[in-house]
């Protein structure tokens, strides 16, 4: 059995990438077979995160139009067992990922992997339809700002009537939600919304808090997810909310500040 | 509970702005939604071609035909409002 989990916010900018790319590591890291698909047809960029930008021969489109096969886009990850990431193309358009399309290919990664986390496009549109199309599981990324949480809320709605699931009357999408970019300090000045608020106002349980973090720019520079910098606040953020993904338990470290280990190593003046 | 809350006096912070103005537009846009998905998709068609019969008689404006479905108890209620004019009063007189 696979499990389908799309990486959704409706706002662009708030993690996404990020997230999927590191969540996928680390799912990946615990042994389960894993890919990560780009949806982001034409803004591609989870390969950048990835870093197998280099390596990218075939796409996801080219597979939908059988140009090539899966087994020709399909990158497999040179630091991880069990992790595989399929490109989104750079040259095409959203409108090329077809219903038809796009359900071959996902038939085809539930036959071989035991998670496929989608990594959704912004807004609310077509590609960003096409993403949570076919999804068991969400997560919501989304930031402590106005925008970002009504953004949400947007998406929310339409995984209850937009999703295969809504259509065939399934069980709902569940849903899990992650605030990213936190800076506790701020929440506790009263400038920023606190995770209780948020998640007061989405209704949707929470699975992490990922906090704002010098160690996010340094994996993109690099092109190794963030999972990888293990003693990282934002490394540590993503292995807990993997950890408690799977059924374990572990406390929420992100939504306090953190006095002396991580403010003395990630915040010098 | 902070010495403000116990005093009575309401912080305003902008965190605490940005909660409420969520709390309030979100309340609102789930409201419009779910009147929305419970309206069937004809209605648009039916506005239309209402419209079209009610212009044999009377030259009205597109807005002039209000259509809606809103649910009530148990009920669904098809709402129609057709508001004419003064000068449209004067239209129907002469045919
Ligand atoms: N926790 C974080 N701390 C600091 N910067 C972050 C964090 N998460 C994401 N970013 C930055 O925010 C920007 C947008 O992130 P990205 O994952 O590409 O968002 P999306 O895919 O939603 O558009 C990137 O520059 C990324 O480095
Ligand atoms: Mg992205």
């Amino acid at each position: 059995m696979s499990t389908v989990i799309v990486v959704t916010s409706g706002k662009g900018g708030v993690g996404k990438t990020t997230t999927s790319a590191a969540f996928a590591t680390a799912l990946a890291l615990r042994g389960h077979s894993t890919v990560v698909v780009d949806f982001d047809v034409g803004l591609r960029n989870l390969d950048l995160i990835m870093g197998c930008e280099r390596r990218v021969v075939y796409d996801f489109i080219n597979v939908i139009n059988e140009e090539g096969n899966l087994n020709q886009a399909l990158i497999k990850d040179k630091r991880v067992e069990n992790l595989y990431i399929l490109p989104a193309s750079q040259t095409r358009d959203k409108s090329a990922l077809t219903q038809v399309g796009v359900t071959r290919v996902m038939e085809a990664l539930k036959e071989r992997f035991e998670y496929i986390v989608c990594d959704s496009p912004a807004g609310i549109e077509h590609g960003a339809q096409m993403a949570m199309y076919f999804a068991d599981v969400a997560l919501i990324v989304t930031n402590p700002e106005v925008s970002s949480v009504r953004d949400s809320d947007r998406i929310i709605g339409m995984l209850a009537s937009k999703t295969l699931r809504a259509e065939q009357s399934l069980d709902p999408v569940k849903e899990h939600l992650i605030i990213s970019r936190y800076v506790p300090g701020r929440v506790n000045k009263g400038d920023m919304l606190s995770a209780d608020d948020v998640q007061d106002i989405l209704a949707i349980p929470l699975l992490g808090v990922v906090p704002e973090s010098d160690a996010v720019l340094k994996a993109s520079n690099e092109g190794v997810p963030v999972t990888f910098q293990e003693d990282s606040d934002a490394g540590q953020a993503y292995h807990d909310i993997t950890a408690r993904f799977v059924g374990e338990d572990r406390p929420q470290r992100f939504i306090q500040e953190q006095k002396g280990f991580f403010s003395r190593l990630f915040h010098h003046p | 509970m902070s010495l403000f809350d116990l005093l009575g006096i309401k912080q305003k912070n902008s965190a605490s702005k940005a909660r409420e103005r969520l709390k309030i537009i979100v309340a609102h846009e789930r409201a419009a939604n779910q009147a929305q998905m419970g309206a069937p998709d004809y209605l648009p068609s039916l506005q239309q071609e209402l419209l079209e019969v009610v212009r044999k008689y009377v030259d009205i404006a597109d807005d002039q035909v209000k259509i809606s479905m809103e649910k009530r108890n148990e009920l669904e209620v098809l709402e129609l409002n057709i508001a004419l004019t003064e000068a449209d009063k004067n239209d129907l007189n002469e045919n």
